[in-house]
This record gives C-alpha cells, structure tokens and sequence, in this order.
C-alpha cells in the first residue's frame, strides 16, 4: 500500500493522494490565473485585424504598432505622469503618517488609544459611495470659500487617497513596531537619543521591511483606484484609472492598445509587488495576522 | 471652510515641530511633553481622518434628510429639509426606486457570499497546498498574487476584452472550440452578466485569502504537527485537526475583510459594465452612485449610503459576537 511505501520515506512524507490531489489543483488554478495574463500579452502583440475578428490563441503576425501608437491614440504619458505624482505623494505621506501613529499606540499608554485605534479601522468598513457625495461637495466649498482647489486637482486626489491606505498601515505597523524590542529603543534613550529619535534611529530601521510591506500596499491603493479618480478629476489631472477607459470610446475599438496599454500600466506595480511580497507576508506575520 | 485650513496648517507645523526636535535630544522632554506626545504623534492621522472619513460621513448622514437636487449642489446648506422623504422614498418597495434598491440589495448579497466563499476557499485550498516544499513553489506564488498585484482596472479590462460577444476568448472557447453552447452568448448584459462579475471578482480576489492564509500558516508550531505525526495522524487528519482550527483567528478577520470589501466593491462592476450595470449584477454601491450622479439626487443616494452603512454595522457586529463567543467555547 502507499502508505506503507511513504512511511519508509520519512514520517512526514505526504499520501499519494494529497500529492495527486495538489498536482491537479495547482495546475487548474495556473490555468485559470493565467489566462487572462496570456490574453494580455498576446493581444497587446496583435495586429488590429487579429482583436476585431474571431479570437486566435495564436497570433497571425507579432507587431510591436501598439506599443507605439498607445502614447498618442489617448495622452497616456500624461495620465501615467498624474496617477505616478498622485500615487507616490499619497505612498508617502501615508506610510510617514502611519509611522508616527503606529510609534504612538505601540510604545505609550494614553487615554483614548482603544477609541483611536477602533474608530481608524472602522473606516475601513465604510463604503466608498457614502462619503463619496459628501467629500465631493466637501471640495468644491472648500474651493469655493478659500479658493484652495481640492476638487479637480491633483493636492484633493492625494488627501483622499493617502486616508484610504492609512487605516491598514497603521494597524500593520503597529503589529510590526509591538514585535521590535522595547529594549533597544529604552537603550536608545538612555544613550541620550530622544523619543523621536529612538523612532527613527532605532524602530524605524528594525521595521524596515513592515515599512516597505505597507509603502507596496499603499501605493498599489492609490495607483488602482476608480471611484474618487473618476468623479473628482479633469482633463488636466485624469488619472489613468479613468485615462485608460478613453482607449474604448472612440469609434473603433483599439483592443491591441488597450491591452499594450494596460501591460505599460501594470509593469511598474506588478514588478514592485513581486520584488516586494516577501516583505509583504513577513509584515502580515509580524502585524496583521497574529 | 476656514477651520479646516487652520487644522491642515496645525498639522502641518506639529510635523516641522518634530522633526527638529528629534535632532536636539531628549533635554526638552519634560513632563508635559511626554504626556502629550502620544498625541501630538496621532494628530496628522486623526485630522485626515476626520476631514476625509468622518466629517463627510457626518454631512452625509445630513445630506440624507434634505431634498439635495442639482439646483443646490452649489449651496447645499440651503438646500430645504425634507425629513425622512429620502428614507421613505428608499425603502417603499412597490414604487420603483424602492424595488430596484432591493433588488440590488439581494444581488449584492448573493454575489458577496458566493465571491467570499469561493475566494476564501481556493485561498486557503492554495496556502495549505503550498506549504511543503516542491519544484518552482517560489514562482508558482509569484503567479499566483498577479492577479492581486495587477491594477483592478487593467485586469478587469481584459476581461471585459475576454467578454466579448464576436472577438472574445471566452465565447471562442465555449462556442467555437468545446461546442458548449448553441450560439455564442452575450456576458456583459443580461442574466449571464452575474457570472461574468463573479468570475473575475473571485479571479481577483482570492490571492489575497491566499496570502493572509499563508502569512497565518506560518504561525502555527512546527511541534504540533511533529506530535500528531507521532500519534500516527495522517497529512489529511494533520490539515483537518491542526491546520484548519488554528487558522480559526486569522479566518475571523479574514472573512469580515473580505466581505466588507466585496460587498462595497465599486471599481470591479464600474469597469466591467461601465455607468450602468444590467440587472442581474447591479452591485449596491454603483446603483447608488448611478442613483446619485445620473439623477443629480444626492439626497436619495444619501439615505440610501446611510442604510447601507446600518446594515453593515449590524452585520459586523452580529459577525464578531458570534465568532468571538464560538471562539471562547472551543478554547474551554
């Protein structure tokens, strides 16, 4: 019997079935995770005729035409210069932000710290639509009232999004912060360091990578988001979140760019992610997940 | 508006405080500093917070008791009360808009228990799968968090792309290589629309209960595991009596996350249908955005956030009661 001819392996050699079992899921789920990828990059290589008549897995001909025409069918550079100023403004004030408010809950006892931490991760479970309206007209009487543009520009988009990551890194570093000695910064202190000091000479190098772990997140957040990209900016600081959909409502539907211009899109923030998801599961198991 | 800039500026100069400050040493941290450091710390987090969460969420529950049309967007403060009319306007199912909201409203939930489901079982079927160690593992995972890793709207467009009714993959599969169906059908309008929406809401989501699994897997002791094997527990009795109930904390976050996020989910249906969704996939929060700026009725839209946000809170704190009162019997 199998279980026989495992055992003699090594006690924790896995049955037979829970091998065959993971060989057919794996490549499933392979299957299906990957095929909108192909479809992606296969497309974005296609001649015009390709992507308007029947779908071919294989293409007639690989044309490198869409990559070139991308940039001038809709402004995406200008787009991709929007969402990049938006998305890294909004990273890093974000991850700063969350720095010093994770340092606060992590090393001090103060009044008001469970009301703190439970009304920022509440938040999160708050729709998008129901302080959408509200923000919008938020804006705009702002603007209105101290001429401060909030509403259409670039500064509003920041603000909102920077909110939006906010709530998880601080709760992530709060994790990660818990699990850095406090000896070293209690050290740091007798040493003459401020408490800021022992922050950013001391905590803040040990959480390096919880650091790096909640930047990838927040600038994943700002760089994908739809909702408050498509209500609150205009011609001049479109992001490409809304950019991209200009590609669809021309006459012609250009599939081969779009596809080439979501493969330009998705490059630089895919890339980052992978390079970075080591940090990103270490910090869950440091913070979140515990 | 006047309050808000001094705040901003408040914050502002706390921040150039510090700075400076952590430079000079710790002479100056005298008593009344160190009491209120703590705060000073929190305060750029809770004056964004309250400027872009709270205060809207406060002028929206407001919003939802006055008559707020297009005629007084500029000047919403003048805009004339009108009780619970937006309420009752939201909630009267035989007319309309009351209907058409609770028709979203189950679609919303059958589509967020289908998704959660689904996302949080091929999650963890894949951590639990890929915890031995095996060729390529490292890029399998890699493979695997793409579609988490990609933007929402460039995935979410190829498969609008893979949609298509004459140049689609999905139709070229079904109809023209497999013969599945008698002519290729259409997926982003009408009944199918709500596959089509669950398909790629699980193809996109289920990386992320992949990697929140995987991070908890590796807080389990290696000892429990060595000690059931001893006992002659078998790989599938190890995942059934270790894995699985130690996993239970993470799961508990897990799966709140997950439905909050799903059942607020905006960009996916937005991408996929565009400003209006067919019936059969209208998601809650587009209904309500189209509800507010296609019709220009915030009011409405207002009462229906505000009821959408109750029934959340309910559901979250029906949620952690029961999960944490079974947590404390299985502990006895």
């Amino acid at each position: 019997m199998s279980s026989t001819v495992t055992r003699s392996r090594s006690p924790m050699a896995p049955p037979r079935s829970f091998l065959w079992s993971r060989r057919i899921f794996l490549t499933l789920l392979t299957g299906f995770v990957l095929v909108p990828v192909y479809v992606m990059v296969s497309s974005s290589l296609k001649p015009l005729a390709d992507v308007s008549g029947k779908f071919r897995w294989i293409p007639s001909g690989l044309t490198i035409r869409p990559y070139i025409d991308i940039w001038s069918t809709v402004p995406l550079a200008k787009y991709f210069m929007n969402s990049l100023i938006v998305a890294g403004a909004a990273t890093v004030c974000s991850v700063v932000i969350a720095v010093f408010s994770a340092y606060a809950v992590s090393r001090y006892s103060f009044r008001g710290k469970r009301v703190f931490t439970v009304t920022v991760l509440s938040t999160q479970m708050f729709p998008g639509i129901l302080f959408l309206l509200p923000l919008f007209l938020l804006y705009v009487n702002i603007g209105n009232a101290t001429g401060i543009a909030l509403f259409g520009s670039r500064g509003g988009l920041i603000l909102t999004y920077l909110t939006f990551s906010l709530p998880f890194s601080i709760w992530m570093l709060i994790g990660y912060f818990d699990s850095v000695p406090r000896d070293l910064d209690e050290a740091a202190l007798v040493d003459g360091c401020g408490p800021l000091g022992a922050l950013f000479r001391v905590v803040v190098p040990a959480a390096i990578p919880g650091i790096v772990a909640v930047a990838v997140y927040a600038f994943m957040t700002a760089w994908g988001e739809v909702l408050f990209a498509s209500v609150m900016t205009n011609d001049a600081t479109r992001t490409l979140a809304v950019g991209l959909q200009g590609y669809s409502t021309l006459n012609d539907v250009y599939w081969n760019q779009i596809m080439a211009a979501s493969l330009v899109v998705s490059v630089p923030v895919v890339a980052g992610f992978l390079l970075l998801q080591r940090y990103l599961v270490a910090g869950l198991t440091a913070g979140a997940v515990k | 508006m006047t309050t808000t800039t001094a705040t901003a500026e408040a914050a502002e100069r706390t921040v150039r405080k510090n700075s400076p400050g952590a430079a000079r040493g710790p002479r100056r941290t005298g008593r009344i500093r160190r009491i209120g450091l703590p705060y000073l710390l929190l305060l750029p987090a809770l004056v964004l917070e309250l400027l872009v969460h709270l205060v809207p969420m406060v002028i929206g529950i407001v919003m939802s008791f006055k008559e707020l049309t297009q005629f007084y967007i500029r000047d919403w403060g003048t805009a004339p009360w009108s009780g619970l009319d937006n309420y009752k306007v939201s909630v009267d199912f035989d007319a309309p808009v009351g209907k058409a909201l609770l028709d979203s409203f189950f679609v919303t939930v059958t589509f967020t228990l289908l998704s959660v489901g689904l996302c949080w079982l091929i999650g963890t079927a894949a951590a639990i799968y890929m915890q031995g160690t095996f060729r390529g593992r490292g890029l399998l995972r890699a493979l695997f968090l793409i579609p988490y890793a990609l933007p929402v709207y460039t995935a979410v467009i190829t498969w609008v792309f893979m949609f298509q009714h004459d140049n689609g993959l999905v139709n070229h599969v079904l109809h023209d290589q497999l013969h599945l169906t008698d002519k290729p059908s259409f997926w982003l309008i009408g009944d199918n629309s709500f596959i089509a929406l669950l398909t790629v809401s699980v193809w996109k989501g289920w990386p992320f209960a992949f990697l929140i699994v995987m991070a908890g897997l590796q807080n389990i002791p290696q000892e429990l595991y060595e000690a059931a094997a001893l006992d002659g527990a078998g790989m599938w009795q190890q995942i059934r009596r270790i894995t699985l109930p130690s996993l239970r904390p993470v799961n508990q976050v897990l799966v709140l996350v997950l439905f909050l996020w799903t059942f607020n989910d905006f960009n996916t249906p937005y991408v996929l249908f565009g400003k209006t969704a067919p019936e059969a996939a209208d998601l809650i929060s587009v209904h309500i955005y189209q509800a507010s700026f296609v019709t220009w009725n915030f009011g409405t839209g207002s009462a229906m956030s505000v009821l959408l946000l109750l029934f959340l809170l309910v559901v979250t704190g029906v949620y952690l009661l029961l999960t944490s009162r079974g947590r404390k019997t299985a502990d006895v």
